[in-house]
Formats: C-alpha cells, structure tokens, sequence
C-alpha cells in the first residue's frame, strides 16, 4: 500500500474514567473512501476531533502524509491540508453564502493580511468560490446570509467550504445528517465523484451510502477498533453483526 | 522587627483577602450558575457599608450594623434580580456589562444624594477597639482579628450551605450542569434569585466590616470590584474552591508589595517620592500575578471542567 | 447608498460646524467639538475589536489615556528642556505632532499588543474581566510616576506643532481631528471588507470553523487589537492638546466603559455608529450636568434603558442597515 495520507497511530482519548478512544489505529491510502461507523457513543465523533486536531489525545499520534502532527491545533493542521465538515453544521451566520466560501479559499491560500482590496472585487477569492457553488448548486443562494439556507442547503454549503480548502484529505463527519432521501443520494453522487482524486474518511449512520462508497470500513464500537476490511468483509465478520450490524438488521 | 512586621503584614494580607472572598464568592457563583457578569456587585458592596454605617451611627450598635449592612447587600440585589438581571440572562456578556455599567453610575450617585460626596465614617466596636498580642510584645487590632474571623466564619458557612444542603447541591449542578437542573423541574427562577440575594448578603457584609478599615466612600465598590476580578481569573471562573484560593493570593500579594516596596524604594528613590511610588506600584502586584497566573494557566488554578 | 447618502451628510455638517459656529458667534464651541471628535476616534477604533472582532475590550481606556500621556509627557519635557531619557542617549521632549502622535500611537500599540497577547489566551467574561484589570494596572503605573503629576494629573504646556505649523487657536486642531477621524473611518471600513476584515468577522461569527479552515484567529485578533489600542492613543494625544492637561482618570474604567456606552450607542460593527454615539454621549453629558449637578443619576437609568430596550443603536436607524457584530 501506498503511503498513508492521514494515520492515526494508537490514539487514547478518556473523560474521567470513560475512554472514548481506546487505542485507535486506522490509515487513510491517497483517493481512498474510508468509512468509520459503529453505534453511537462508539467515539467517532472523538475520532474526527483527534485527527482534526480540536482535541488531543492523551496518548498515541496522527501522522499527516508521514509528518507527526500530533502537537498542532486545528488551524495549523487544516493550513496543511486537512479539511472537515461538522456533524452539527458550523457556518458564519451572517456572511454571505458566497464569503463563506470565499473565506475557505483565503485561508487556503493562507492571505488574510489584505487591508486595503474589498474581498469582493479580489478575483483570486471570487472565481474559485463561484466556480465551488455552481459545483455545489448553490449559485442561486450567493448573496443570501448563510442562516437563511435550508437544513440541506447547509450541509451543501458546508461541503463545498470544505472542497474549498483543497485539502490533502477530507473528513466528514455524518455530512447526511438530517438529510431527506433524495438530499442523500445527491450527496453520495457528488462524494462518488470525488472518489480515487481525494482521502475522505466518512464517518456516517447511513449504511446504504456508507457501503457504497466506502473503499474501507473501520468498525469502532466502545472505543475500540473491532475490524477494519473491505466492505464484503465486514458485512461477513462476526463480531461486526454482533455489536453491530446485527442491530441494525433486527431492527 | 522585620519579623513581626511580616507576622502583621500577613494578618492583614489575611484580612483583605477574607474581604475579597466575600465578594468574589457571590460573583463566580452568580457567574457559574446564571452566566452573568455582574459589575453592580461593588455597588451592594458599598450600600452595604453605607447602609451598615448609618444603622451603626443611629442605633450605636456595630452589630446591628453588620446585620443591616448584610440585609441590605440581600435586597438590593434580590431587587436587581427581579427588575434587571432577569432580563439579562438570554443577553450576551456585553450587554450584562453595560446594562450594570448603567447601574454602577446609577448607585454610585444615588449615594451620593443621600449621603453627600464625602466618605462617612464608620467606627469599630468598642469592644473590638483594642489590641491583641498575637506574639509576644506584637499588639494587632483585634478588629482586624474578628473581622478574619467572621470571614472564615462566612467562607464554613458558605461551604456548608453549598457542600451539604440540598440547596447547595442545585447550586453546585447549576455551575456544571445548569440544563440538567433546569430539567430536573427545579424552579430555576426562584434559584437564580435566591443565589444572587446570598452574593449580594455576602458584598454587603463584605462592605459593612471594610468600613472601620478603608473609607466609606463613592467609588469603594469598583475598586474591590476590579480586585475580585482578579482573584476570580486566578482561582478560575465559577469555582468557589478557585476563589478562595485567589482570593488569599491576591489578598497577601497586594498587602505584602503595598507594605514592603516603600521599604525597599526607600534605599532607591528620594523619600519624598518613595511612598507614592511605591504604594501605586505596589497596587500593580496583584495585576502581574494574574499575568502570571494566566501565561501558566489560562483557566485559572480551579478550572471548572478540570 | 442610503449608508453613503447618510455618511456624506455626516461628513458635510462636520465640515460645515466651524463657519456656522462662528457665524453664531459660538466659536468656542469648536473647541466641545473636537473633545467629541477625539472620543469618536477613539471609540471607532474600539468599534473595530469590539463590533467585527467581538472582543469585548473594558479596558480601551488605557490606550487612550497614555496616548495623551505620551504627548503630554513630551510637550512637558519640551518646555522645561529637561530629558525624558538621560541615558544612554539624551532624549528630549518634542513639540512637533509628527513624532509626537506617532509615538502615543506606537507606545499605545505596543501596550495593546501586550495586553492583547495574554488576554486573547482567553475568551468570553474572563476576556472582560482581564482587559479591566490591566487596565487598571496601567491606571496605577501612570499613578507611580510623581515627576508627572501622579494623581494631580500633568499640565500640558502649549500645543503640538504640526510640521512646523502652530495648531494654536480652537480651528486649526479640529481640522486636525476631523481629518485623523475621517482617515480612520475609511481605512477601516476599507480594511473590514478586505481580506483582513472577512477573516476577523468570520472567527467572530464562528471561531470553530475560522479554526478549522486554517484561520490564525489568534493572530488576527491580536493585530486588530494593536491597531485599535494604538488609534486609542492617537486619539488620546489630540485630547491632550485640546485640554491641556492630561488626567489619571482617562486611563480609568469609567473611561473604559464610557467608550463601550459610545460604540453601543451609535451602533456596533458600523465604525460610523461610534462617532455618532460619541457626540450623542458627550453632548447628553453636558446637557445634563446644565441642568443638575446629579445628572448621572438621569444618564444611569437613561442607559439601562436603552441597553435593556433599544437595541441595535443610533446609525442602523439612519442607515437602514445592522451593524455588523
């Protein structure tokens, strides 16, 4: 296999006496879907943050392209290119949809100390942030403050931000959260789309999509990583019915 | 000498820093629960003394005094809860700060239209007017002594109430947990009123035994104001625990620069000037503790999520 | 537009103040005007941390009283012919307002880069609590220095030469002022929608995600902290000139607080709004204190109402448009 982009090495995250990672290991290849699903409270979410860099583990590393990063903050790791959605949609409310975009891509470029330039008519910020909601579908919506999108327009907006930082990897956590039928399978086109050109791991209840795109699946439950395979394999493996998957059948 | 100069210094260091904990305990509490920053805290601090003062003067008895000044710190701040921190609660921090900006300009002038823009003075009990030997040949004002006592005595009770009561027990999940408490049917209303008329019982009495020490004057609220705010970013926010801490913290570091910088400056700077400078920078201590205390610990030393 | 029309308007009335105050033959009322205008710098520069940075500052009052301090402190050096440092090379006081204001501006910065470098650490009421209290230790830094008033305050000997020219007399220093506050406004407003304001008000808006896309929020924060403490002092130092004398009590937290009243007043994250909430909170001041000599006790509660009810300020209603912050 080739060099992993993203790895986490024996991540440890605990709460008091509740661990919510217990060792975690898991390695992202170049272009691959890697999907994280357990019940909840498995630690996904911690997962994320730890890779993320918004919380840091008490023991075990993330590696980024072979480069420790265990010591830097989300900002430093996001400037070397990793990328996120929220499960919960994180937006600045009262920009324009459009300089929510156009924020991304002035933090990927790493510019911000223009004083004088209105960001508005700064066409190295407008034409890829116009060019990311024509992708997204949102060029209708432009101009609105982003609190006034629909739940499902957000989670689009919140999608084409993170497209926007053209990141090395991409993590989403639960991108179809709340989202109807049709929003999801819209949504699982556009990540298809960006299969074998971008690492993603997914983190996401929605089995359906998560088999579909998933190149590999790790499966987290308590804490602990209980398998990580190819999808075949973990529809077969036992101890994944048991914790898991079997509760969704039954149910 | 230097010796018992230390041994008086640290009571007195002991004795502002109990004053400091009564007035930071109400605000990080009022803080942790309710999440309000509260300015007007100094205020019931003053009409605390004012009104301990005035009640003393009448009735010559210091007691009673205390007692008015504390009931008096109670109610004003149950009526501040009632008619404006009520509204406050669902507001951001800036507009908690200028709203009780608004009502620190209103009380400071409002005192002095009823009591006139000179200090009052406030005297001691006469059975407290002596001095004890805390070592042999020290004498120390025995005022000072009950006044660390009544503090402490504060500090058990307030330890108590909040570590032992069922009271207490909603007070402690509110700093934590305050969805949960409001989820566990608990009038919250009633909660948040109760917790601020013991903050406001705690300045007033705060204020009323201040005022044989410093002057009882406009203005004397927001000086220890601004003092229990920096004992409460040093302890941490909405931690008693915290604000005890700090409160002894700051309280000995400011009495201890204040008293010992003339000394030093004395062998530097001409006399004349020595005594100013050093007892202004001497306030600047505290201020670099807390720079301190904050470059090591952000959060504070009690941190409330540890 | 309506924005533009209602700043234009603005802009004209100020302009035009001097000749009709003279032509009422109220010519030293030129002098209350340029107080209002050196506050409404101030409070602008306040505006552009505490409306798009939603840093809420209490303690500005600092950067705008050693501003005064410092061109106080120069002008005072400069008429005794005394040395403001000895050693180890002989500094002098200076009377010309071209080094004079850019020091009160550098020495105000670098305090604010200091302080703003601790208190950023932090957020929320312990931000609040923080800037109050170095604040405050700056009020009683400046107390310790007896060879300059301590607690009297320092007599400001004359005024600031501007390149050489006097700015003696009521006029020429409110043209002064006017133009440092003209300057500052669309600077600012220039800089809030350029790449440097989208990044600050977007942490505002969302610290997470401005984190999560790579934004040095920190960093950002801290320069719009510096720049704003240090247009504090610059406007301190025209408040020195107009009053001749430079007080304790600027650096105090009434002073503070007093800037917060402004920039809430007119309207936060407008930079035009403080300006009109300076003039408003200065003009009521002096109204009041006409009338009574208890008139806190009308501003008080005055406040609290329109803290408690009014919200939004003065220039969204004459504007059309909210503020951003």
């Amino acid at each position: 296999m080739a060099e992993a982009v993203l790895e986490a090495r024996g991540l440890t995250r605990r709460f008091g006496a509740l661990a919510a990672n217990e060792d975690v290991s898991l390695a992202i290849a170049p272009g691959e879907c890697h999907a994280v699903i357990g019940p909840n409270g498995a630690g996904k979410s911690t997962l994320v943050a730890m890779l993320a860099g918004e919380q840091r583990p008490d023991a075990g590393s993330v590696l980024l392209a072979g480069e420790d990063v265990t010591a830097l903050g989300a900002a430093r790791r996001a400037r070397r290119g990793i990328a996120r959605s929220f499960q919960v949609t994180q937006l600045c409310r009262d920009l324009s949809v459009r300089e929510n975009v156009m924020l991304a891509v002035q933090a990927a470029e790493g510019r911000h100390w223009g004083f004088f330039r209105p960001a508005h008519s700064d066409a190295a910020l407008t034409v890829t942030a116009d060019a990311s909601l024509a992708a997204a579908g949102l060029d209708a919506r432009a101009s609105s403050p982003a609190a006034l999108l629909s739940h499902g327009e957000q989670r689009q907006l919140e999608l084409a931000i993170a497209l926007s930082q053209a990141p090395r990897v991409l993590l989403l956590d639960e991108p179809a959260a709340g989202l109807g039928a049709a929003e999801t399978a819209a949504l699982a086109s556009r990540l298809a789309a960006l299969k074998g050109r971008l690492a993603m791991l997914l983190v996401e209840h929605d089995m359906d999509t998560v088999f579909a795109l998933a190149d590999r699946i790790t499966v987290l439950a308590g804490g602990r990583v209980i398998a990580t395979g190819r999808p075949g394999e973990i529809r077969a493996d036992r101890a994944v019915r048991e914790a898991y998957l079997g509760d969704v059948v039954d149910a | 000498m230097t010796a018992t100069l230390f041994a008086e210094q640290t009571l007195n260091g002991l004795q502002f820093g109990v004053m400091l904990f009564l007035m930071a305990a109400g605000l990080t509490l009022i803080f942790g629960i309710m999440d309000v920053i509260n300015l007007a805290h100094g205020s019931l601090y003053m009409a605390g003394a004012f009104v301990g003062g005035t009640v003393t003067a009448r009735t010559g008895s210091f007691l009673l005094g205390v007692v008015a000044g504390a009931a008096a710190g109670a109610l004003i701040a149950l009526l501040l809860e009632l008619t404006v921190i009520r509204r406050l609660y669902r507001r951001d921090h800036l507009d908690q700060v200028l709203a009780t900006y608004a009502l620190i300009l209103t009380f400071n002038e409002g005192v002095k239209v009823i009591w006139g823009p000179a200090p009052i003075f406030l005297a001691a009990p006469e059975m407290l007017s002596g001095t004890v030997e805390i070592l042999p040949g020290v004498p120390y004002p025995a005022y000072r002594l009950a006044v660390i006592c009544a503090g402490v005595a504060a500090a058990l009770f307030l330890g108590w109430l909040i570590g032992r009561t069922r009271t207490g027990m909603l007070i402690r999940a509110g700093t934590t947990h305050r969805e949960t408490v409001q989820a566990l049917g608990v009038d919250v209303g009633v909660l948040f009123a109760l917790v601020f008329a013991i903050g406001g019982a705690l300045a007033g009495l705060a204020g009323v035994m201040a005022g044989p020490v410093l002057a009882v004057q406009v203005g004397m609220g927001e000086q220890i104001l601004i003092l229990a705010f920096v004992v409460i970013v040093v302890g941490g926010l909405g931690s008693v625990k915290g604000a005890m801490a700090g409160a002894l913290l700051v309280g000995l570091a400011d009495t201890w620069a204040r008293a010992f910088l003339p000394v030093l400056l004395r062998g530097l700077l001409p006399p004349s000037s020595a005594d100013q400078v050093a007892a202004n920078l001497g306030s600047v201590a505290v201020y670099l503790l807390m720079a301190v205390v904050l470059a090591v610990r952000p959060q504070g030393l009690f941190p409330r999520h540890a | 537009m309506r924005e533009r029309l209602a700043a234009a308007i603005g802009l004209c009335l100020l302009v035009a103040a001097p000749f009709v105050l003279e032509a009422m033959d109220e010519a030293f009322l030129l002098s209350v005007l340029t107080r209002m205008l050196a506050y409404a710098l101030a409070a602008a520069a306040l505006d552009l941390v505490l409306g798009y940075g939603g840093m809420v500052s209490f303690g500005h009052g600092a950067f705008l009283g050693t501003g005064a301090y410092v061109a106080g402190v120069l002008l005072h050096h400069r008429s005794d012919g005394s040395a403001l440092v000895a050693w180890p090379v002989r500094i002098g006081g200076t009377a010309e307002a071209l080094i004079a204001w850019p020091a009160a501006a550098l020495v105000s910065g670098l305090l604010a880069a200091a302080i703003g470098a601790i208190s950023l650490r932090t957020r929320g009421v312990h931000f609040i609590m923080i800037t109050l209290a170095f604040a405050q230790m700056v009020f009683f830094l400046v107390l310790a220095l007896p060879q300059y008033g301590g607690t009297d305050g320092l007599m400001v000997p004359g005024r600031n030469v501007l390149a050489g020219a006097s700015l003696e007399g009521d006029a020429p220093l409110y043209w002064v002022a006017l133009a440092l506050l003209v300057a500052f406004l669309a600077f600012g407003r220039s800089t809030m929608a350029a790449r440097f304001g989208l990044a600050l008000r977007g942490a505002r808006m969302n610290e997470r995600r401005a984190l999560a896309l790579g934004v040095p929020v920190y960093r950002l924060r801290l320069a719009a902290f510096t720049l704003s403490g240090a247009v504090a002092g610059l406007a301190g130092a025209v408040l020195a000139n107009q009053s001749s004398f430079v007080s304790p009590d600027l650096l105090s937290w009434q002073r503070s607080g007093e800037l917060m009243v402004m920039v809430i007043l007119g309207g936060q994250g407008t930079l035009f709004g403080p300006v009109l909430g300076a003039i408003a909170l200065l003009a009521a001041e002096e109204e009041l204190a006409a009338i009574t000599e208890h008139w806190m006790l009308i501003l008080g509660p005055a406040l609290l109402l329109v803290v408690l009810f009014f919200r939004g300020g003065l220039w969204p209603l004459i504007a059309g448009k909210r503020g951003d912050g």
